[in-house]
């Protein structure tokens, strides 16, 4: 499911399905981007914190285009406790292998992969 | 040290870094000068010729600028100069200059610091006139000093910084608006917008920002250009943040994301430079 910002309207609640993980982009060529996941953090449940949500970074290919300071969105993952993960959409390779990431770890949220919790698997990511 | 600075004052330069030069020494300039001279007289017989018709002469002068840095540590800056002159005359004053470039480093210790004895630091060169000048200079430089030339790009965050440090500085006459271009991306046609500031409403938005006089903070930035971005929102509806800040311009100087620098203050030149430098290292190291 994708989303602009958050809240999500909630003519729907009722049809939505179980959320697993939540998967917060930022662009770091667009400074709105970091300013719109800023406010939508506010609207997010604290359970959701013990490894459901995730920082992902795209555009840092092209370091002369930078609009947000990398340190911010480190600050950001620190007070957030979440992990934040690097991407270049732009190229396939890299897009491809973050997508096959990004499923693996909605595996680990979605109870799937027996033996591995949300909360343990983002202690590892971490800490890495 | 307004006369050295007077020939870089309002021109548009093209801003390169430059890697260490290996065995430059200041003491042999007129050697270089003829050399280079030489090198682009046969670059012309290769055929890669700038001028076309006209037989003309291109007169090299390389020269030192001892005030132009930082501090004791930095290398003085080199100035090279291309001018033409008719084979026909030989009169000093029919020369035209049509090209420029000079190499420098204002507070480069960075750089500097640990360098072994034959390396001369000038990481920030700077270029104004035909692209093709350039490049044969440029090749001269490299293959004699085996030394990089890259375009020195400057990134929004970067542009921001600049239109802050500049907005605060005191000018003495009557100063231009602060003008801030914004490209937008992902149209079918490109746009930019240009959002001109009063410089007084300006700097009396960065001085309530600024807490530490002669400090400044990326917090401090960030309020700043918050302050400039929900104004026109207020009255545009168009989020700034978004979009790709392509260049900044000031009383002290003007600068372009892709690399192109403008000096309006002379008084300024060396504060200019001591950021320039900065985003040389940075890009070489």
């Amino acid at each position: 499911h994708l989303a602009t910002s958050l809240p999500l309207p909630s003519e729907r609640d009722h049809l939505r399905p179980r959320i697993d993980l939540i998967v917060f982009m930022i662009d770091i060529k667009n400074k709105y981007s970091l300013k719109n996941v800023e406010a939508s953090l506010a609207h997010v449940a604290a359970g959701f914190f013990l490894g459901k949500v995730c920082f992902l970074v795209t555009g840092v290919g092209r370091v002369n285009y930078c609009s947000v300071e990398i340190s911010s969105i480190w600050k950001l993952g620190e007070v957030y406790c979440s992990p934040v993960l690097y991407c270049e959409l732009e190229l396939e390779g890299i897009r491809v292998a973050t997508a096959q990431r990004l499923l693996r770890m909605l595996q680990i949220c979605a109870g799937h992969v027996p033996g591995v919790s949300a909360l343990c698997f983002n202690f590892l990511l971490r800490n890495s | 040290d307004s006369q050295t600075t007077a020939f870089l004052l309002r021109k548009h330069w093209v801003l390169y870094s430059v890697t260490p030069l290996y065995k430059f020494s200041s003491a042999h300039l007129k050697v270089y000068a003829k050399l280079l001279s030489a090198f682009i007289a046969a670059e012309k017989q290769k055929g890669l010729a700038v001028e076309v018709g006209v037989e003309l002469d291109i007169k090299v002068a390389v020269t030192s600028l001892p005030d132009l840095k930082g501090s004791d540590q930095d290398e003085a800056a080199i100035l090279v100069q291309l001018s033409l002159r008719s084979q026909a005359s030989q009169k000093k004053s029919e020369e035209k200059l049509v090209w420029s470039g000079w190499f420098c480093s204002v507070c480069g210790d960075d750089l500097s610091k640990n360098m072994p004895e034959d390396f001369t630091c000038l990481p920030v060169f700077l270029a104004n006139g035909a692209e093709s000048y350039t490049s044969i200079v440029g090749s001269w430089f490299q293959k004699t000093f085996d030394c990089c030339f890259h375009r020195l790009a400057i990134s929004p965050l970067n542009l921001s910084w600049m239109a802050a440090m500049w907005t605060g500085c005191k000018v003495d006459e009557t100063a231009s608006a602060m003008e801030l271009v914004f490209s937008v991306p992902h149209l079918p046609q490109s746009l930019d917008i240009l959002y001109a500031i009063h410089p007084e409403d300006a700097k009396a938005l960065w001085d309530t920002v600024q807490k530490t006089p002669g400090e400044i903070t990326q917090e401090e930035v960030d309020v700043f250009m918050d302050c400039l971005y929900s104004h026109f929102h207020r009255h545009f509806k168009i989020h700034l943040s978004s979009t790709k800040l392509v260049k900044v311009s000031t009383a002290i100087a003007s600068a372009h994301c892709d690399g192109i620098i403008k000096f309006l203050q002379s008084q300024y030149v060396i504060e200019v430079l001591m950021l320039l430098t900065e985003l040389a290292i940075s890009q070489i190291q």
